[in-house]
């Protein structure tokens, strides 16, 4: 029998789903909260939205570790640019850098992520990169294990110039359809909106999402199931 | 301004008792021999225009050319030892690319050697993924040249470069002597006839003034600072970039040139007429 302390000691990997979406004056960037350890849930209310820049956030999916590392060291070349541009670094810039902490690296990381966010001379702007440390600018890109979930979503849902709300909603309703399906993905739903008005941060608990297909009620304590009344029985 | 600095001229890493640095203020005598160099920003972007001296009558028309495209938004116009200046330039492109794109040590351009600069000689170079901003270019040569400034086994570079360019924000103009120093400019002349020449650039309204117009401007004044006397002959030279050009810089269209050169030569005769 395998050691019952396997999944303790395993990675910290954040099965995860994350989303970034442009809209019509910026972006939106969504993900879910769950870090796992194996089949361990390490942290149920994770941040996976990390800031970059006053501008630009990136969302973090695969190793924790390696995730978290690499925002660490493009934060800093960012904020060094910053200062000898005299200006916000673009988020074609952070993607770059991004990109070739990724590429350089390619055989010590595994993590996707998620570039977006917003400067004066493009606006909002949504980059993707997976795994190889490729650079895509998209309108709209998904990542982390539970977006398998959600390419047949998008493609039905998925229209340019979006409203901000709109946006917000479609993100919102994606994560947790992903969550719905995807063991790894969990928790709560975070998103992170940037525009030329600058950052705004929400938050949706997992009791205010809706319900999907076969989803129960969540339950506060498992007690209330006994005082619940059965269900009724089927009948044909 | 000159003065003879006994004893304390012999090296750059000696100052003199009054605070100067003799040697860099030599080398910008030897910019001030050479050929003028006028540029000017317009609305719409930067004209450049080089007089360029004719050594000997052998020599073939449109060589030796003294404005040099550093990347493809920007361009440097060099007055000084043209040696020199070809180091400067090799530097800009090697700066402007690398800031660009990733380019393997074996494939990149050879940066010569001469630099003690520990971002050059580590692998610590950043790379952004969009053209350099003419500020940052303008800088990053200003410092390379100042730091042939600091070592007693260099010398100063013997030359001024005038950097044009046009990025997203906006047309921008930066000069760049023999000290290291990089100011931002509206107009900018260096060489023999840059007294007169700046005169001339003050008259202009620049704000007003499209690069079409500007061409013709700077051929006027190159033709009216040249010294006839002491020179004898003379190749204009002029480059621009703007939203004509698609924000590439270029050599001015050879009919714009022509028209130019015309327009000064009549203006000469004009002057020359009273």
């Amino acid at each position: 029998m395998d050691s019952i302390y396997n999944d303790l000691n395993a990675p910290h990997s954040m099965g995860t789903t994350i989303i970034g979406v442009t809209y019509d004056g910026g972006v939106v960037l969504g993900a879910d909260s769950r870090t796992s350890t194996g089949m361990y849930v390490a942290n149920r209310a994770s941040d996976k939205i990390t800031q970059l820049t006053d501008n630009v956030y990136i969302c973090r999916s695969g190793s924790a570790a390696d995730s978290q590392v690499l925002s660490d060291y493009v934060r800093y070349y960012l904020h060094q640019h910053t200062i000898q541009l005299g200006q916000p670094a673009t988020v074609k810039v952070a993607a770059n850098l991004v990109r070739m902490v990724s590429y350089n690296n390619k055989n010590m990381l595994q993590t996707g992520l998620i570039v977006g966010g917003w400067d004066k001379y493009e606006g909002g702007k949504i980059y993707g990169i997976p795994l190889g440390g490729t650079l895509l600018e998209q309108p709209f890109t998904i990542g982390g294990s539970g977006s398998s979930y959600l390419y047949g979503f998008f493609d039905q849902v998925w229209k340019e110039g979006m409203t901000q709300d709109e946006a917000e909603k479609l993100v919102v309703k994606a994560v947790s359809l992903a969550i719905a399906r995807d063991g790894a993905s969990g928790g709560v739903v975070r998103t992170v909106t940037i525009n030329k008005d600058g950052v705004s941060r929400k938050f949706y608990p997992g009791n205010t999402l809706p319900l999907w297909h076969e989803e129960l009620e969540a339950k506060d304590s498992l007690l209330d199931s006994l005082s619940a009344t059965s269900p009724e029985p089927m009948v044909s | 301004m000159s003065s003879i600095g006994t004893g304390y001229d012999l090296s750059v890493t000696t100052f003199s008792p009054d605070g100067r640095v003799f040697q860099i203020e030599y080398a910008a005598k030897a910019v001030d021999n050479s050929g003028t160099v006028v540029a000017i920003k317009c609305k719409d972007g930067i004209v450049m225009g080089v007089e360029k001296l004719i050594a000997s009558k052998m020599l073939l028309p449109g060589s030796n050319r003294r404005i040099h495209s550093v990347h493809r938004h920007s361009g440097m116009a060099v007055a000084g030892l043209a040696a020199d200046g070809r180091q400067i330039v090799t530097r800009a492109k090697s700066e402007a690319t690398n800031y660009e794109k990733f380019v393997s040590r074996h494939l990149s351009c050879k940066v010569p050697l001469v630099s003690v600069d520990a971002a050059e000689a580590g692998d610590t170079e950043m790379v952004y993924g969009e053209a350099i901003p003419v500020k940052e270019l303008a800088e990053r040569v200003a410092s390379y040249v100042h730091l042939c400034t600091l070592y007693w086994w260099l010398r100063p570079f013997g030359c001024g470069v005038i950097v044009g360019g046009y990025d997203r924000d906006g047309p921008q103009l930066y000069m760049i002597e023999p000290s290291g120093i990089s100011y931002r400019y509206f107009g900018a002349a260096i060489g023999k006839g840059r007294q007169a020449a700046k005169t001339e650039i003050e008259k202009l309204k620049l704000s007003e003034m499209t690069c079409r117009q500007g061409v013709i401007e700077v051929a006027k004044i190159i033709y009216g600072v040249h010294d006839e006397a002491k020179d004898k002959a003379f190749e204009l030279e002029m480059s621009w970039v703007c939203d004509e050009s698609n924000r590439q810089h270029q050599k001015v269209p050879e009919n714009l040139l022509e028209e130019a050169k015309a327009a000064a030569k009549a203006a000469l005769e004009e002057m020359d007429a009273d």
